[in-house]
């Protein structure tokens, strides 16, 4: 984060000194006035010049950009990243190649970078932002596994008349299989355990 | 390795000057023991250790490519 201090004959005019040496606008920063300054009598004696210290916020998608393409580099992985920015949600489509290395099994790497970004971006944000890191269209496919994956686990469990358990996943994978199987008059969803091992439990209607 | 590990840690602590990664070899396994501001420990670990295992998971993706068995001590 870029900050300086600069001094003129009143606030006003430190601050004006300070923006144009850090070449920003006044709302991109934040401005703490450390001394306000006097006149002094005739402009000389006891005149205090005004001091003021203004720091550039940053910009939370920037640095969670930088932060995402920085950890990748790391990993031995060249990504481009796009952003969608809808609301308070976020999306960065991450593209390239070696792009399964940051997906990982069951996508538990994409989860946890996306976890780590949205702790990045809300250091910076004033409001809370929701963020979701999809790589080559991962999330699509995933939820398209789910929902199968939901359909066929419906039909074991209307056949042997027992509960079935599926295996821990985050809230949003959960929510993906409970929207598939509300219409489904012959099964009831609900989750069990605590985090992390809360997981879905597809019980027959009797 | 450590530079990926001080690259995740250091935007998410508010004393980003008093990480640092220590590297200890052995035959079959690297330690990577990470300290950071006794202030700071909470954001490293989080709620349920859950930013500890976050890192974690993704230091150990990164490391599935070497030949010795990764592991990351988190210290005061």
């Amino acid at each position: 984060m870029k900050q300086i201090t600069a001094t003129g004959q009143n606030v006003n005019e430190a601050v004006e000194s300070a923006l144009a040496q850090l070449k920003t606008t006044k709302d991109r920063t934040e401005i703490l006035i450390i001394d306000e300054g006097k006149k002094g009598i005739f402009g000389i004696f006891g005149s205090r010049p005004a001091i003021v210290q203004v720091t550039v916020k940053a910009d939370p998608i920037e640095e969670a950009k930088i932060f995402l393409v920085n950890v990748s580099e790391q990993m031995g992985v060249s990504v481009k990243v796009d952003i969608t920015k809808e609301g308070k949600n976020v999306l960065f489509n991450l593209s390239g190649e070696k792009i399964a290395l940051l997906i990982g099994k069951r996508g538990q790497t994409l989860n946890s970078l996306q976890y780590l970004t949205q702790l990045v971006i809300n250091r910076y944000h004033e409001q809370y932002l929701n963020v979701t890191v999809d790589a080559e269209d991962y999330r699509k496919r995933r939820n398209d596994t789910l929902i199968q994956l939901a359909g066929r686990l419906a039909i074991k469990a209307v056949k042997t008349g027992q509960n079935v358990a599926l295996e821990p996943m985050p809230s949003y994978e959960r929510k993906v299989i409970h929207t598939a199987l509300v219409d489904n008059k012959k099964v009831k969803t609900f989750s069990d355990g605590s985090e992390p091992h809360r997981h879905i439990v597809i019980t027959p209607v009797k | 390795m450590k530079q990926l590990i001080e690259t995740i840690v250091k935007p998410l602590v508010d004393h980003p000057e008093d990480v640092q990664v220590n590297v200890v070899e052995e035959d079959f396994r690297v330690t990577y023991q990470l300290s950071v501001n006794k202030n700071d420990m909470g954001k490293v670990i989080g709620k349920q250790g859950r930013v500890a295992k976050a890192i974690r998971t993704v230091v150990y993706a990164a490391g599935t490519s070497q030949q010795k068995k990764i592991f990351l001590e988190i210290n005061e």
